[in-house]
This record gives C-alpha cells, structure tokens and sequence, in this order.
C-alpha cells in the first residue's frame, strides 16, 4: 500500500508543531538566564530599580513561557499519536531521555516557575534568586534531553537489534549520553536560544531608546542582555562548527545538501553565497551546480574534516558510489538491506514452525546485513537524497544571520560603553528589527537538521515512510487543520499581549 | 542493584510508579475540577480572580503530572505507549486540545488586548475541566474494557475501526469513569479552595457547592465500583490470552493489599467530604488527596499486575497486551530505575516549596495589590 500522502501529512503536521513551538522555546532558554543575572545584580546591589527591570522582563518570559508549554505538550504525545511504529521500533531508546527531561527538568520549571511569579514576598530574597536560577536550569535540563534523544535519532548509538521483539534495544546509557552528534546539537541549539533571549532584549530596548522613554532602564537592559549575546554568539559559532563537523562525519549526505555539493572534491570550498541551479539533477554532470556563488576555498575540507586536503563526498558519489574514495553505492546498501529483512522474516517464521536450526541460519545472515536495514525499506538510491534547495538556503540564512547577530551584539556593547548608544539611531533600529530575524535564524536551523536527514526518522536505520502511524489520512488532515488554526490564534494573542505590555513599559509596573 | 533483578520485577515496578504518577495526576485535576466553578461558587469579578489565582498558582503541576505519565509510559511500556496513543487518535487530540487551551488561559485571561477576550480563555478553562478529565476518565475506563487493535508478529499495530477511539465514548464503564473523574476533580476543587482561601463568602458558597458535587460524587462512584467487580477482564497464560469472568473481584481478593488501599482510600475521601460539610473543617483536601492517591494507584494496580491484560484487544484477544510483552527491555528497565531514584527528591522540592508558598491563605487583597495576578 502507498503510504506517501499519510507520511508526508504526518510529516507536515510534526514540522507545523514543531516550528511553532520552536518559536517560543529559544526565548525561554535565553531569557530565563538574563532575568537570572539581572535578579542577581538585584540582589547583590539591593537597587530596587534592578528589581523592576527583572519583573518587567520575567513579566514577558510569563507570556512567552506559557504558549511555549502549550505548543510543547503536543510534541510528546505526537510520537505515540502519529509516530506509532517508530515508538515501538525504537522507544526502548527514544522513551528514556524523554521520561528524564519531565522527571528532571519539567517539575522543576513548573514548582519554581511558580515561586518565581508569586514568591516575591513569600519567600527569601536568596530563595527567590535560587528560584529564578532553577527555572533557567530546569529549562535548559529540558533542552538538554530531547537534544540528546533528537541527536540520537541524527546518529543512533548504544543499541542493538532484537530479532525477537523486532525492535532496537539499549545497551549502553552512556554512548546515548554522550554522543558528541547529540552533545554538539545541543550546546548549538541552546546557545542559538541564548542569542534570541539577548536579541530579545536589545531590540525591544533599543525601541525603547528610539521613542527616547525609560532611557536608563533600556541602557541597563542592553548591557546585560549585549554582553550576554555577545559571549554566546561567539559560543553559537564555535558550537556550530562542531555541530557541522559532526554532520560531514555522521550525515555525509546532509552536509552536501547544505553545501549544495554534487560532485566530491579535494580542498572544497564553502559557498558563501550563491544561486543554486534548479535544473541540476542528481548523477547529471553535464549542468553546473549553480548560476552563481561566492566560495571561501578549503574552507569546506578544513571546516568538515579538519583538513584543507580532505576530500568532500558530494551528491553523486554518495549515491552511486566511489570506489576511489570506498564509498559503497546506495544499490548495494538497498540490496544488503533487503537481504537483512528477508533475513528477519525468515527467522520469525521458522521460529515459529520451531525450526531452530532455520531461525539459527536466518539469525546469523541477518547479523551479518543488520547495519544496512533501514536501506533495505528504500526503492530508489534517490530516495536518500534529502531536499537540496531548502536544506541549501536554510543553512545559509543561518549562517549569515548567526554572523550578523555576533556584529550586532559587539555594536551595542561597544556604544554602550562608550555612552554614544542613544545616538546610534540605525543601530538601534538594526537591533530592533534583528528581533524576527533571529526567530528565523532558530527555524531555519532546525529545517536544516530535520529536511536534511530524510528520508531516516533514525539515520540509515529507519525511513520516515516505516515509522509513521497506520492512520487515515483525514483524520491527520484534521488535526493539522485544528493545530494550525489553535496555534495561529494563540500566536496572534501572543504577540498582541506582549506588544501591548512592551508598550505600557516598565514604568507601569 | 536494579541490574540484578528479574525483568518481570522491573516490569512490575514500573508499573507501579506509573500507577502512583497516574495517582498523583489524578490528585492534581483538582485544578481542573476549580476551572469548572469559577461561574457556580464565584458570584462577582472580585471572587472569580481569587479563585484563578489560587488555582493558576497549581496548574502547572498537573499539566506536568500528565506529560510525566506519557513520558514514563513511552519509556518503560512503549508498546502500550505506541498502540493506545495512535490507536485512540481522536481521544488523544481531544484531550490534548484541552491541555493546550489551557496552559495559555491562565496568564492571558486578564491581560489587555488579548485578541479572544477574558471569557474565551474562561471556557477554554472550563473545557479543559470538563471536557479533559471527562476524556481522560473515558481513556482510563478503555483500560480495563479495551481497545479495537491487532498488532502483528513485529509488534506493529492498526486500529480497526475508522472512528479511532471515539467508540469508547458509548461504553458505559468508560463514561461513568469519566463522570466520577469530573465530579471528583470538582470536589477536591472545593476541599482545595476551603483550604487555600480565606474569604467569607467564597467559603460559603464553596461548602455549598461540595454538597451538590458530593451527591453525584458519590453515585457515580459507588456505580464505578459496582460495574468494576461484576465485570470481566482479560487474563494471560503462558502468553496466551483468555477472559476471565469477575476479574477485577478476584485480583483484589488475590492482592488484598490494593483492596485494603481501595477502601481505606475510599473512606478517607469520604471522610474528607464529611468533615468539610459537616464539621466545618478546612483540612479535607489532605484526607481527599491521600485517599484519591490510594484509590486510582489500586485500581491501576489491579489493572497491572495478577497476570491481567493492561490494555485488552476486542478485534483480536491474542493483541492484547500486558505489562510482559509491552514493555522496555531489561537494561532499558534497569538505567530506567536508577533514573527513578530522583522521584522522592522531586516530592521533597515540590512538597517544601508549596509548604513555604502556602503558609500564608490566599485573599482577595493580596490579589487586588498583585498588578500580575492572573
């Protein structure tokens, strides 16, 4: 049966909640620690005027917070409700770090959120920082488990295949721990939260700097909130290389998709801005890969391999193969793969009859192809190829954004300092309107992890078209229908809330 | 230490922390129960934001109790996880559709230019009260009845019947379930209010509420109960499933632990709603809390243990599925359980922090002086 609409449905309804949720997650990573630092200098000063800069900011990180939890309790319970065999095939593995993140993180956002709120004059002022901290902590132990159960489904480690369940099982806590893919994914992506908190806060301040009101309490707020940003931006890049190191190791495949990359090449450069040709197609070597581009040379190799010689794998090779460069062809794989579910079948069905020395037989073929299983659901070598175009420019606008954000931060701090700030009236803008752009740096970044992995749900193990749910197609229409418009007018309600508390200001409070 | 021991044990302690979180959720749904009296006990503006208050300062916890129980779910049954939640589709969205609605009334319901008004994110609350639990309770009920699923020799499953779910609403057990879920949220609601709030009027009008709710309560109940021992349940052998007549009466008699905590659970929430009537106690909550902790943890252990079905097949008896061949490996089981360890501390900072927050009872100046209030 063709599943290919129920997959990409599923698919689309995931990315929908997701990419709403990642919309107010990064706020709440970053902002939670800026209300933390601007409390502890409220509590080592004792200045009062520290003390409503803090409320006026936790008043926002409120709104935000609350549709971040909204948007979030879909996220687990889409993996049962839409993701059902890949639950089984590899909840054994997945479960765990998310039972860890509502144990370890959840309780206490959810305990300390409330102290933070409602426990100013209820509690100590050292009990009440601590809260404050707890919360940013709880958030931040949040991200750190779904990271690393998402970095685990980008390279799977710390398991084994169970014949007889039919499932990947755990065998080592650790490697899911500390699998630098995951590690590295998540010190990116928290800092890329890090960064939207301090854009956040610099944007809005400086609007606040344009319209000349609440001069001294916007100075403040971008100091803290600058020197913030700037030290995790540059921590946002150096993460980032990593991350992208981690993919030219682990996803070959992804890291030529983003690079645009059709055909391999010692001391490969990275395209630093270009047009890519849409009438390229894969294993065609006569079109050039794009109309126009910008490179940086060597830059790829060293940046991918920590080697200005290596060789960069692109598109074609890793599709059909090279035997200079010992790369298997996805055909071979496909046939192994198929070999290993052939394998498995036979196995289950001799066991069945008690034929144990078939199953023993069909166990041992299966051992010998089990690395190649997920290649064994494909039906094309294309299959693997994830969407070039989107990967391409999403990764781009990523950068570049990432790039301008470490400037910007620099900017305000150093006019900050120097008590010429006021005056920078297009540097203040600049800050302002870098606010969406931030949010679409964050969105693009995930578009890059997620498109430039498929077709795997788990990579090389799993395809998306395996772990979906045997649903009706209308009923994942509806819900997706229902999502859109529930988050759509939630959102709305957002941003309407909070501009209007931006506009009544600190003063008010 | 966990290592060490036997995959049928790991598996049985699983389910029992997943029956205690199941527990400590349901104790928590007193927040929702309170979202469906802010138009009955509240009579003017004033009474209504010191009723939200005192519950938006809670809501969390149970919000959390429910994402914790999906989560342990997932990782120690993820079999159980994968069919009932892709099985039951539409009882799942519906029920998550509430919880949406709900996580962003509390904090935009009184702020300006909220673009769907203070009443919308009121029934939002109500539907999360009502609605939810009542879906929740259905959900919990197909448990014990069962569900329309196969799965095969991969353990991958289907659903068999298109409405996906939604039939588990004409199941009488389902809805009474639900029905005492919704009538006992609302009476912890008010036990909680007598308890959280110092306000003359509300206390009155909160005491006569419990009364109302108290009535059907204690009908729906007592008909849950009755349903529950005359009814049959799926048994395993050897992996081989069969029904097995009064099942649930003969796994309290095989556990009489769980029926000691059955009733002694129902007689401290009785006892709970007597003293709060007729006494004019404001301590009802605790007795209400431990008992609701004792009740839903038997019944679900019940449902778990004694070689019974967690969640029986009606399309193919042989699908059904136990806490044995749903759940998480043994060393996933094992990493698991250390993991676990972590429970009494969560308890320990959650019952501290509340002690410290609610030593002093909420009133309506404190609410008028708060410029966030919800």
């Amino acid at each position: 049966m063709d599943n290919s609409l129920l997959v990409e449905l599923s698919r689309g309804q995931f990315a929908l909640t997701a990419l709403y949720h990642w919309l107010f997650v990064p706020l709440t990573l970053g902002l939670s620690f800026i209300i933390a630092i601007m409390e502890t200098i409220y509590v080592k000063t004792g200045n009062p005027e520290w003390k409503k800069i803090t409320k006026f900011w936790m008043g926002l990180f409120a709104i935000n917070f609350a549709i971040g939890v909204a948007t979030g309790i879909i996220m687990e319970f889409e993996f049962g409700t839409n993701w059902s065999n890949y639950s089984w095939i590899v909840g054994d593995l997945f479960g765990a770090p998310l039972a860890i993140e509502g144990l370890m993180a959840f309780f206490m956002e959810s305990t300390f959120f409330a102290v933070m709120f409602f426990g100013w004059d209820k509690v100590s002022k050292k009990a009440h920082l601590l809260s404050t901290w707890l919360v940013a902590i709880g958030s931040n132990l949040s991200a750190l488990w779904i990271l690393l159960a998402n970095g685990w489904m980008q390279h799977p480690v710390g398991m084994k295949f169970n014949v007889d369940s039919a499932r990947f099982e755990m065998t080592n806590f650790f490697d899911l721990v500390f699998n630098p893919t995951a590690v590295s994914k998540f010190l990116h992506t928290i800092s890329s939260g890090y960064v939207m908190g301090s854009l956040f806060v610099v944007g809005i301040s400086s609007w606040y700097l344009l319209k000349k009101r609440d001069v001294l309490f916007a100075k403040r707020s971008i100091i803290v909130a600058a020197s913030f940003g700037l030290i995790t931006s540059i921590f946002l890049i150096t993460t980032g290389d990593e991350s992208a190191h981690e993919v030219a190791l682990k996803q070959p495949l992804k890291l030529a998709a983003m690079e645009g990359l059709y055909e391999g090449e010692k001391r490969a450069g990275i395209v630093a801005i270009g047009q890519l040709n849409t009438k390229k197609e894969i294993g065609d070597t006569s079109q050039d890969e794009f109309i126009w581009k910008i490179e940086i040379p060597y830059a790829l190799s060293f940046l991918g391999y920590r080697d200005f010689n290596a060789f960069v794998p692109g598109i074609n090779e890793l599709v059909y193969g090279s035997k200079e460069h010992n790369i298997e062809p996805v055909s071979v794989k496909m046939t192994k793969g198929k070999i290993a579910l052939n394998a498995l079948r036979t196995y289950k069905d001799t066991k069945k009859i008690g034929n144990k020395e078939g199953a023993k037989i069909a166990l041992k073929e299966f051992r010998m192809y089990e690395k190649y299983l997920g290649y064994g659901y494909l039906k094309d070598p294309k299959q693997i190829v994830p969407p070039i175009g989107i990967t391409f420019y999403s990764f781009h606008i990523m950068v570049g954004l990432g790039s301008w954000f470490t400037a910007l931060f620099l900017l305000m701090l150093y006019f900050s300092m120097v008590g010429k700030i006021e005056t920078k009236k297009l540097l203040l803008r600049s800050a302002l309107f870098s606010i969406p752009l931030g949010y679409i740096a964050g969105e693009t970044g995930w578009i890059v992890a997620e498109v430039g992995r498929q077709p795997w749900a788990i990579q090389d193990m799993l395809p998306v078209g395996i772990a979906t749910s045997q649903l009706d197609t209308n009923a994942v229409i509806i819900t997706m229908s229902l999502f859109t418009v529930v988050f759509t007018a939630l959102l709305i309600a957002e941003i309407k809330i909070m501009l209007t508390q931006i506009k009544i200001g600190y003063k008010e409070d | 230490m966990f290592e060490n021991l036997s995959l049928l044990t790991l598996q049985q302690y699983w389910w029992f922390l997943i029956s205690l979180i199941g527990a400590l959720f349901i104790f928590t749904t007193f927040v929702q129960g309170g979202q469906t009296l802010l138009y009955k006990i509240a009579k003017n503006e004033e009474e209504r934001d010191v009723l939200v208050a005192s519950l938006g300062r809670k809501w969390e916890l149970a919000f959390t109790g429910l994402v914790m129980f999906g989560g342990a779910l997932f990782a120690a049954f993820p079999l159980f996880y994968s069919v009932t939640f892709s099985g039951a589709y539409y009882v799942w969205m519906a029920i998550l559709f509430c919880f949406i609605i709900q996580a962003v009334s509390y904090e935009y319901r009184k702020k300006p230019n909220n673009f769907l008004g203070k009443r919308t994110y009121e029934t939002f609350l109500f539907i999360n009260g009502s609605l939810g639990i009542i879906l929740i309770g259905i959900v919990l009920g197909s448990l014990f009845t069962g569900g329309n699923f196969i799965k095969n020799d991969m353990n991958l499953s289907a659903w068999t019947l298109q409405t996906r779910g939604l039939e588990a609403i004409l199941n009488p057990f389902n809805v009474v379930f639900g029905m005492t879920l919704f009538f006992l949220a609302r009476v912890q609601s008010s036990l909680y209010f007598l308890n959280n709030i110092e306000h003359a009027k509300i206390e009155l009008q909160t005491r006569l509420q419990l009364k109302n709710d108290s009535i059907f309560f204690v009908g729906f109940f007592v008909m849950l109960s009755i349903m529950l021992l005359i009814m049959s349940g799926f048994s395993y052998n050897n992996d081989s499933f069969y029904i097995e007549e009064y099942k649930f009466l003969s796994n309290f008699l095989a556990m009489p632990i769980f029926l000691i905590l059955f009733l002694s659970g129902t007689i401290m929430v009785l006892y709970a709603i007597f003293i709060s009537l007729f006494k004019g106690s404001k301590k009802g909550i605790w007795f209400s809390g431990f008992g609701t902790v004792f009740v839903v943890l038997s019944l679900l252990c019940i449902l778990g243990f004694n070689n019974t079905a967690i969640y029986p097949s009606l399309s193919d008896i042989q699908s059904s599925l136990s806490i044995e061949n749903s759940s998480g490996s043994h060393y996933s089981l094992s990493v698991m359980s250390y993991v676990s360890l972590m429970v009494p501390i969560v308890l320990g900072y959650i019952i501290v922090v509340w002690r410290a927050m609610d030593k002093t009872k909420i009133t309506s100046e404190e609410i008028q002086a708060d410029k966030h209030h919800y």
